[in-house]
């Protein structure tokens, strides 16, 4: 894919104590990139007052103490910060391999996605396994990654009602999103399957299984295995 | 019960005070200043909704900002002191008594051994925070002791109180005793309304807001609707429609944040806001009204006006400045 045109970055603030660096307005993986490598540099310019940073699919925000930093200080820090950022080279990416049982009781609306895209049930997981994904963002609960793109063929809106209750390790579709559910919780992504991985943890010495920048390769697994990790994750 | 009994601080006691809980109340949490650091991962900062009425319980004992405390809301617990106890009561007036007997609001009191704390009709706010000398302990959980149940992240296992829960209090950095009796001075004390302006500055996407929505935000009062929580405030008034999508490309979101999905009616977002959003932001509050904002009900008014991102700054200062002076931090 063509990179497009690059457009300065437009710093606007979202508080008295926080600014948002946009890199664009859509979803893309240039863009994700120039997002991710502002936020590497900006944790490391230890700048005073800053507290931490959010990146996203297409921009970042900085949090910062305005006791000891103000809007103007801290958007020059962040304009210099900025032509280094696009300069330097891309941290390599860290690739998960994550197992998924695609479908029965773990993939209810499966057979929504199939229909609609004009496959068999077992074609789904398969074509949702086929692309390696980038975690764009991390965002709605503990640990839950937007990952990107799936094929367009499997793209599927969200549930005109979202359910109450998704189970944990969930793998769901959003549009061209895909995402996995750390722990159960109300939601309103198709469910194709479901994980025995453990996304978030606080028993682990690192919580966080995933972090923005990251690749994550699904594998589809049959559901007695999927039992058989589950175990192993307990 | 032993008359004169050194406060528990002064010498090192068996074992940690404890607080029974006889009565949860309607939704009591465990609260400090927020969860900061991990919002990259989606944790949300939650905390006390008010933290300027928490802070101030804190420095009245002489505790660290960071102590956690209880947040009751309109309707408190009962709660039963194992050991004598230095407390302060901020926030919302909740009618808090001792023993059956009226105590005073954002003054430090002791709980004697074996006393019972109750609160009773709802006086003016909605959520109180009682703070206790050495501060509510519990696990730290990502570097704080507040509760998210959305997440079931903090405080006792990540939910509200429950009948039965006891709570421990961690060790106190002076005798508590030493502070009984102060006060925040009245002139200082906050009026809790149900009619509130709070200030906001231009959100990220202002620009997507026709002048005539800047209008209707700035001339008409909006109504908290009873989906108003923790998370945030749905209102209730005149549409705000964006001129173009009310979707974006989801980024970060902040407390205060005020958020308009395509049916034009504003969400304000508070304390246990998630940490990104797909809605257009108009607008943010100023932290410096958020106090007055967190003590609002179902139903109240909220009006808005628009300030200037240096203005906004400029008051968060005074604010703290103010505080600062009246009741200086607790150092070490």
């Amino acid at each position: 894919m063509k990179p497009p045109v690059d457009v300065p970055p437009r710093i606007v603030p979202l508080s008295e104590s926080a600014l948002t660096v946009e890199f664009g307005e859509t979803i893309a993986p240039h863009t994700n990139d120039l997002v991710l490598a502002f936020a590497a540099a900006v944790e490391q310019a230890d700048i005073p007052g800053f507290r931490e940073v959010v990146p996203t699919y297409r921009s970042a925000t900085i949090y910062f103490n305005p006791l000891l930093a103000d809007s103007s200080t801290m958007t020059e820090r962040l304009r210099a910060l900025m032509t280094n950022a696009r300069t330097a080279p891309p941290r390599l990416p860290v690739t998960h391999t994550i197992p998924v049982w695609y479908g029965g009781e773990a993939g209810p609306d499966l057979s929504v996605v199939a229909a609609r895209a004009g496959l068999t049930p077992e074609q789904v997981g398969p074509l949702h396994a086929s692309v390696v994904y980038r975690v764009y963002m991390l965002g709605f609960s503990p640990g839950f990654p937007y990952l990107g793109a799936v094929p367009d063929r499997i793209a599927t809106p969200r549930l005109p009602t979202p359910r109450n209750h998704v189970a944990a390790g969930s793998v769901g579709i959003a549009g061209a999103q895909t995402g996995i559910y750390p722990h159960a919780s109300p939601g309103g992504w198709r469910i194709i399957g479901r994980t025995p991985v453990v996304l978030f943890s606080l028993t682990r010495s690192a919580p966080f299984l995933l972090a923005p920048g990251d690749r994550v390769q699904f594998v589809p697994i049959e559901e007695t295995e999927f039992h058989h990790l589950f175990r192993d994750h307990l | 019960m032993m008359e004169g009994f050194p406060l528990y601080g002064s010498i090192m006691p068996s074992k940690p005070p404890t607080i029974h809980v006889l009565r949860p109340g309607l939704f009591t949490t465990i609260q400090d200043l927020g969860r900061y650091g991990y919002q990259r991962f989606g944790v949300s900062v939650s905390g006390a909704m008010d933290p300027w009425a928490i802070t101030v319980g804190n420095r009245l004992l002489g505790n660290p900002d960071q102590a956690a405390g209880l947040e009751v809301t309109m309707q408190g617990p009962e709660l039963l002191f194992e050991e004598a106890l230095s407390i302060a009561v901020t926030g919302a007036d909740l009618s808090p008594t001792i023993n059956g007997v009226a105590m005073p609001m954002w003054t430090v009191v002791v709980m004697p051994a074996g006393s019972r704390l109750q609160f009773g009709m709802r006086r003016g706010g909605v959520r109180a925070y009682l703070t206790v000398a050495g501060g509510i302990d519990g696990p730290l959980i990502l570097g704080s002791r507040s509760t998210h149940v959305r997440s079931g992240l903090g405080g006792l296992a990540g939910r509200a109180l429950k009948q039965w829960d006891r709570l421990d209090v961690g060790p106190a950095r002076t005798a508590g005793s030493n502070y009984v009796g102060r006060t925040l001075p009245e002139p200082h004390r906050p009026r809790y309304r149900t009619s509130v302006t709070a200030r906001v500055i231009r959100g990220p996407q202002a620009d997507r807001f026709t002048d005539d929505a800047w209008q209707r935000l700035a001339s008409s009062p909006y109504r908290l609707t009873l989906e108003s929580d923790r998370m945030g405030y749905r209102l209730q008034g005149p549409a705000l429609t964006p001129r173009t999508s009310a979707d974006i490309v989801s980024d970060a979101v902040s407390v205060g944040s005020i958020q308009v999905p395509a049916d034009g009616l504003p969400i304000l977002l508070m304390a246990d806001c998630q940490t990104t959003g797909g809605y257009a932001k108009l607008a943010t509050m100023i932290a410096a009204d958020r106090s007055l904002a967190a003590q609002l009900f179902p139903g109240d008014s909220l009006s808005f006006r628009v300030v200037t991102p240096d203005k906004a700054s400029e008051l968060f200062r005074s604010s703290h400045a103010e505080l600062e002076r009246v009741l200086p931090p607790h150092t070490t």
